[in-house]
């Protein structure tokens, strides 16, 4: 625990220094968003229905940039690797990095829904149930993220390598945060918003388990 | 160690490597450049696992006790294992908490007054020249009181007054009992220092006596490719 908080106060440094990258990465979310919006056209049915869809589409999109910037900052001088000799325990590591990318990750989506309520002339019922759920889909995100950035990290092509790992693995995750977004966004008549919900709860207790189990077995030799 | 080998892809760093180093001992590990002098001493500090062979640091095993080794073992690598965007002080305040020895800001100073950077202490990594990252780097060596120190190319970088502050290191180390391997081409200056010297050639262990008898040049002759496997 001791280990825990000390990197994780690490993360939490980190990001704060590198603010400005993560305010370039919340103007890529809001393009997206616009482009969306483009796309569909000047049709704002259409656009009100697909609103929760967009939203977690660019928030999948600049996650990636997010995650791959969080073990950026650790491959330049092997900052995580001479933490792991002193030793540092790489669950704690993990955890740490983990919790930092949800964090930043919940910070971002949460920032992006007064851009897509401008945007897609959306009215939100229950604004925090959607804080809500933008915090345990990014959990879902960031858990298989973090390690994948660190896989994606080692590698030549790791800027085509994250997207191409990550994407398959979060389709569930990502598609029970729309279907609640929704719900929470266009009304639940038929009361399924709860079943969204626990199943991205779920995913997000597979995730964050096994992850922090093998970790370690990436980021070692 | 016994019969250590190491490869990166198709080539060998390192070929059936064997030596033993009393404890307490300074040892010169001598060698052309991509002689696989780094190779050892990350492969000694658990950095990177041997592909062949066993070895021991203080009766535990590196492949499987790593943890239990790291705690004994310290390196200066070529990189400084630091946070580009933390200032010397959050950087050592962080590994001290890590290892669970003294973080206090007064313990800190101390510390980065040792390395010669107290003066330094909130200015962010990024602004530090190789040389200062090298004095960082030994800080948090120190932090570590470890038993057995690595040191991989210690005068790199640094200016005359920094190879007097690595001499001064060195001895302090080897008064405390610490176990040194030091990695370096500066073989004269090393061999007032040391006890013991090995020679790696082309990733072979081709000499090992007393430094003090180390071959001129350290025995070297013009470097090639690795060739074999061991």
């Amino acid at each position: 625990m001791r280990q825990l908080i000390a990197a994780l106060r690490k993360e939490m440094l980190l990001q704060w220094r590198t603010r400005a990258q993560i305010l370039a990465i919340f103007v890529f979310g809001a393009t997206s968003l616009l482009l969306f919006s483009f796309a569909v056209g000047p049709n704002s049915t259409a656009l009100r229905l697909h609103a929760a869809g967009f939203l977690w589409l660019a928030l999948l999109l600049s996650s990636t940039l997010a995650l791959a910037e969080s073990f950026q900052l650790e491959t330049e001088q092997k900052g995580l690797e001479g933490l792991l000799l002193l030793p540092a325990s790489a669950r704690a590591m993990y955890y740490a990095k983990a919790i930092a990318n949800a964090f930043q990750l919940s910070i971002l989506g949460i920032a992006l829904v007064p851009v897509m309520v401008v945007l897609y002339d959306v009215s939100i019922e229950n604004l925090f149930g959607v804080f809500g759920v933008i915090v345990l889909g990014a959990a879902g995100l960031s858990a298989p993220g973090t390690i994948y950035s660190a896989m994606a990290s080692q590698a030549r092509a790791k800027q085509t390598l994250l997207p191409l790992l990550l994407f398959p693995l979060v389709v569930p995750v990502l598609l029970a945060s729309v279907k609640a977004t929704s719900l929470l966004i266009a009304g639940d008549p038929m009361g399924q918003l709860k079943s969204w919900v626990t199943l991205v709860t779920s995913f997000d207790l597979i995730y964050w388990s096994l992850c922090g189990l093998v970790f370690g077995r990436v980021v070692e030799d | 160690m016994r019969g250590v080998s190491r490869r990166y892809g198709r080539r060998w760093a390192l070929i059936d490597v064997s030596f033993t180093v009393p404890h307490g001992k300074v040892v010169m590990v001598a060698g052309r450049n991509g002689s696989g002098k780094s190779t050892l001493l990350r492969v000694l500090s658990t950095a990177i696992r041997p592909d062949l062979g066993t070895a021991k640091i203080e009766g535990f095993d590196l492949k499987h006790e790593r943890d239990d080794v790291r705690r004994k073992v310290a390196i200066l690598g070529h990189a400084s294992y630091t946070y580009d965007e933390l200032s010397a002080i959050e950087n050592l305040q962080l590994m001290a908490r890590l290892v669970g020895v003294d973080s206090s800001r007064e313990a800190m100073l101390h510390l980065l007054n040792q390395v010669g950077l107290a003066e330094r202490a909130e200015d962010s990594i990024n602004t530090f020249s190789a040389g200062m990252r090298k004095r960082i780097s030994l800080a948090r060596v120190l932090l570590q009181k470890a038993t057995v120190v690595m040191l991989d190319e210690p005068y790199g970088q640094l200016d005359p007054p920094g190879f007097r502050f690595i001499d001064g290191m060195v001895r302090h180390l080897r008064d405390e009992g610490v176990t040194l391997l030091m990695a370096t081409h500066q073989l004269e200056r090393a061999s007032a220092l040391c006890d013991l010297g090995i020679v790696l050639d082309r990733g072979r262990l081709t000499w090992e006596g007393a430094a003090k008898d180390l071959p001129s040049e350290g025995g070297l002759e013009p470097a090639g490719t690795p060739e074999g496997g061991p």
